[in-house]
């Protein structure tokens, strides 16, 4: 049954797709879940749905609320969606250096954007957004984060998809940002099979995303929880545009470049599984499509060209 | 063993502005001390109570170390290692 009552009713159920092109072996299997095909085609949406309805259901998100979130894009489009057919007011605190269409889309679901400086990143915006909720204690902040309904969103939806479609899972690989798709799916897939391997792809940005005044500025989300992970990989922007473009070259798949980064850390994981004679089934995110990022120049010219572009932004 | 570490802007006080230095050992643990003996200072920005600091991370070849032994974590000959802040996403 592909019949939903309403737009918010068509999100999960995403495919799962066998890369048999990108997989490096018979025996070692690469698979992606779309997540671009959620309703606001990203991953997000399924955290930003939980979130509100959680909210709701405790009391604490009721007729005429303002939400507000610190969010590099994802989140927020997915919240302003659901804000919009909900009748909620969305405040989105946003990196400066994220682009161009996010922006554009958050503007054209209504979403009010408080930009915070490039320099540090979603670190500062996640400081700043802090900041706005002291300031408006009407103001309901979600805070994707450090509240449990994002793990839980993938706990009960996500992972349970996964298990259901492919039996044989081995590895999940997916990308660090909030923890939330890592810990959720994580914990419910080690919790059904032990032996699963879960593995983070965790972007490596410019320097200007680093630039804190001090360590202690440093940030970890309330929500991440290592015992989950058994792995984790940083990934740069060069990697991760070389990948999302393989990904589209072997296999069709228009991806956004921090799918790029999660390929790039499965690719390391299928390679081990070969190495040691073993065989997987590797389940990666394809966290949102390649839409948004067109503007950045991610998919034209050289990579090395592309990758200087992508300097001092925010892709994931 | 000889290794190439990446300095992040924060730490880059210890070592004379340099983003990249090299260094010495077959832990991460004496590779650190190698780095002290060299850019003093920089071992307590990293290192607090016997474990890395909360907001630090370090990779070994693009691989976090906290998921390979920590401070323990081995390190071959010309391996690259990575140190960052810990940032947010999403």
């Amino acid at each position: 049954m592909a019949r939903y009552s309403s737009l918010l009713e068509a999100l999960g159920e995403t495919p799962l797709i066998g890369l048999p092109r990108l997989s490096p072996s018979e025996d070692v299997r690469l698979w992606a879940k779309l997540e671009d095909r959620n309703p606001t085609g990203s991953i997000k949406d399924r955290p930003a749905l939980r979130m509100i309805e959680e909210a709701e259901a405790d009391g604490r998100l009721t007729a005429g609320c303002t939400i507000l979130e610190p969010t590099s894009g994802n989140t927020g489009i997915s919240l302003a969606m659901a804000a919009k057919l909900k009748g909620y007011g969305l405040v989105c605190v946003m990196p400066e250096n994220t682009s161009e269409e996010r922006k554009q889309l958050l503007a054209a679901y209504g979403a009010r954007i408080v930009y915070s400086p490039a320099e540090g990143g979603s670190n500062e915006a996640v400081r700043r957004a802090k900041e706005l909720a002291k300031d408006h204690d009407d103001w309901v902040m979600l805070y994707q984060y450090g509240n449990p309904a994002n793990a839980r969103a993938h706990y009960s939806g996500t992972g349970p998809e996964i298990l259901r479609d492919l039996p044989s899972v081995t590895h999940f690989v997916a990308g660090l940002g909030t923890t939330g798709t890592l810990v959720g799916v994580g914990r419910y897939l080690r919790e059904q099979k032990p032996e699963v391997q879960v593995i983070a792809a965790e972007p490596r940005y410019g320097e200007l995303v680093y630039g804190l005044r001090n360590l202690d500025e440093g940030f970890v989300p309330e929500l991440y929880d290592p015992d989950v992970l058994t792995g984790r990989y940083s990934v740069g922007s060069y990697d991760a545009l070389r990948r999302t473009r393989q990904l589209l070259e072997t296999e069709g798949i228009f991806a956004g470049i921090s799918t790029g980064a999660i390929v790039h850390a499965a690719l390391a994981t299928a390679d081990k599984a070969v190495r040691a004679g073993k065989p997987a089934d590797v389940v990666f995110v394809v966290a949102d499509g390649g839409w948004k990022y067109l503007s950045t120049g991610a998919y034209s010219g050289t990579l090395d060209d592309a990758a200087e572009r992508l300097d001092g932004h925010l892709w994931a | 063993m000889a290794v190439t570490v990446s300095i992040p802007t924060i730490l880059r006080t210890h070592t004379g502005g340099e983003k990249s230095v090299d260094a010495k050992g077959g832990t991460l643990a004496e590779v650190i001390d190698d780095l002290e003996a060299n850019h003093g200072g920089i071992k307590g920005r990293l290192v607090k109570d016997g474990n890395l600091h909360r907001f630090v991370n370090v990779y070994v070849n693009d691989e976090d170390v906290r998921f390979a032994g920590g401070l323990e974590a081995t390190v071959a000959d010309g391996d690259n290692v990575t140190i960052l802040p810990a940032v947010a996403g999403g």
